[in-house]
């Protein structure tokens, strides 16, 4: 096992942690800070709930990893038990949290990280810890503010970060859904990993599209939401 | 206003309604019983309600009993019936009858979120959780119920994704005022979301089969997703704090993809991984489904496998592939056809 997972018998245990700071970045879409109780690496997931009768829910670190807080990336879905919760928590309230874990690992090899949604948090999170600058990021969203973390991103991959809005148009932004836009690349580079994140609907039609232009399921790496 | 639906509801939670209505404490017995026991698919067909009782859950209830909206079958006596749930949405559930046995395998969401390579569910994306009645519907309004002898959570969606709706269904399906089924009779299938399969572990007399596929961590988070957060050797660390006794079985279903998972090595990890635990592996033919890189192996090497295992003290059996002919086979229950593509977007 490698080290992503040895932490993951520590992980289901949960520890409280008071909340440093809660930012609504988009439209119900929020960031949630809290200080950095143990390390991790870019990539890994956190179990988070507000206390013993919400069950605990996976989420994407979003921070680096020198960072003096860790931070997670939430849409509110009103329907859900935890993120409603979440959303209306205070600085100063205690959540509860298990020490990172997962194997959705960031390394320095070629890749393409390929996002939709909040899936975007976990590649912010390599990027923050000095991960794949060379790298393309394709990140998808249905409106155009959809696109979170956008201007730092924007800035740190100048020509390399592509916004793919699937029902609004605006400047900067490929008009249609990510898997058009991979459908229209002619060729794909070789000898790169290729990194999904986000809804399974994703993951799974962009996996898809790359085993049918030849790249081989060793080089696809998938982490999906549920 | 939509109307609430009782079917899926505790004795408990029927009794809270009655209380509400004004009606004698008895009438949720009665109306469970009709649900349940008598499958019931209307108010009037309550007889022993009083007419005001029948009148009143009327207005605000409906019983939620549907009938399945088509039928497909097999050459080989396997049915795939499509049912209806809510917001216009279909899930499939496949009846297979054998010599010994009628088992109904029933979906618990309305497509699936876990992305495994080799499933054809998992291309129509996730719609929506199933209700603890939508999934017992799936058996009560099933012709051949009669008949049935055995429950597989093996149709569409992951069951440990929606916990709770799956915990209560097998509460009315082995609950004395409910279904009355032995646990023995029912099998819950998992990817293996390890929270939620402790839970179910701790709190139900079920069968447990957890989809494997493959022993080696890299090999298996290619295929499965979910292998980054919660990978298998975690799974059977659990398995292995609960006592399997001499009635619940557990068992792990191994689809045979050529070339990936089929070696030697594969079987010596296997039983490395198993050594001590009392279960079954289940080998299965991988049933192909457009856009997959993966091809069954084929029958001499499921074969040679199967012994291969039985050698290292494994109890091993192969699952006959049933319902080929009209898409009922394992892993290619799909409704995505059915999906609004808006639904899909992203």
């Amino acid at each position: 096992m490698d080290g992503g997972l040895s932490n993951f018998m520590k992980s289901i245990r949960l520890v409280e942690v008071k909340i440093d700071s809660l930012t609504e970045i988009s439209e119900n879409v929020f960031v949630l800070s809290f200080k950095r109780l143990f390390d991790f690496l870019p990539g890994q997931v956190v179990a988070i709930t507000t206390g013993q009768d919400i069950p605990p829910r996976l989420y994407s670190i979003c921070s680096g990893t020198d960072e003096p807080r860790i931070s997670i990336l939430f849409n509110m879905k009103l329907e859900g038990e935890l993120t409603p919760r979440l959303a209306k928590i205070n600085v100063g309230d205690m959540v509860m949290v298990s020490a990172p874990f997962g194997a959705f690992l960031g390394d320095n090899e070629p890749a393409w990280w390929i996002a939709s949604g909040t899936g975007i948090a976990p590649y912010r999170s390599m990027v923050r810890s000095g991960l794949g600058r060379l790298n393309t990021l394709i990140h998808g969203g249905k409106t155009r503010d959809s696109f979170y973390f956008s201007d730092e991103l924007q800035q740190l991959y100048p020509d390399k970060y592509i916004r793919c809005c699937s029902q609004e148009t605006g400047e900067g932004l490929y008009s249609g859904r990510l898997t058009q836009w991979l459908k229209d690349q002619k060729t794909l580079p070789e000898n790169t990993n290729f990194y999904l994140c986000g809804s399974s609907e994703m993951v799974v039609e962009v996996r898809d599209i790359l085993l049918e232009k030849g790249v081989i399921i060793e080089k696809i790496m998938s982490e999906i939401y549920f | 206003m939509e109307k609430e639906i009782l079917f899926g509801k505790t004795p408990e939670e029927l009794k809270e309604i009655t209380q509400k209505l004004g009606m004698p404490n008895f009438t949720a017995k009665q109306i469970s019983e009709w649900l349940y026991k008598n499958n019931a698919r209307s108010f009037e067909q309550m007889t022993n309600l009083s007419k005001k009782a029948r009148q009143l859950l009327e207005e605000q209830y409906e019983v939620g009993v549907t009938d399945f909206t088509k039928v497909q079958a097999s050459t080989d006596g396997t049915k795939k019936y499509l049912f209806p749930t809510q917001n216009n949405r279909y899930i499939e559930s496949a009846y297979i009858p054998d010599a010994h046995r009628a088992t109904l395998c029933v979906s618990s969401q309305v497509g699936c979120k876990m992305g495994c390579l080799f499933c054809m569910t998992g291309k129509q994306g996730f719609q929506a959780q199933l209700t603890a009645g939508e999934i017992i519907n799936q058996i009560m309004s099933l012709p051949e119920r009669e008949s049935l002898t055995n429950i597989v959570y093996m149709g569409m969606g992951e069951p440990f994704d929606n916990l709770e709706h799956v915990m209560r269904s097998l509460e009315i399906m082995t609950s004395e005022w409910g279904l009355g089924m032995s646990p023995r009779r029912i099998t819950v299938s998992t990817i293996g979301v390890i929270p939620a399969m402790k839970h179910f572990l701790e709190n139900s007399d079920c069968n447990l089969a957890v989809s494997m596929h493959t022993p080696f961590h890299e090999e298996r988070r290619k295929l499965m997703p979910i292998e980054n957060v919660y990978p298998i050797a975690e799974v059977i660390k659990l398995l292995r704090s609960f006592d399997f006794g001499k009635q619940r079985r557990i068992s792990f279903e191994y689809i045979m993809f050529a070339g990936i998972n089929d070696t030697p090595e594969h079987v010596k990890e296997l039983a490395r991984l198993l050594n001590g635990m009392r279960c079954r592996i289940n080998l299965i033919r991988f049933h192909p489904i457009p856009s997959t890189p993966l091809r069954s192996s084929n029958d001499a090497t499921i074969e040679d496998f199967r012994l291969a295992l039985l050698d290292k003290g494994i109890r091993t059996t192969v699952r006959a592939s049933r319902g080929l002919d009209i898409f009922a086979a394992c892993g290619l229950l799909s409704t995505k056809e059915l999906v609004k593509q808006q639904a899909l977007d992203f």
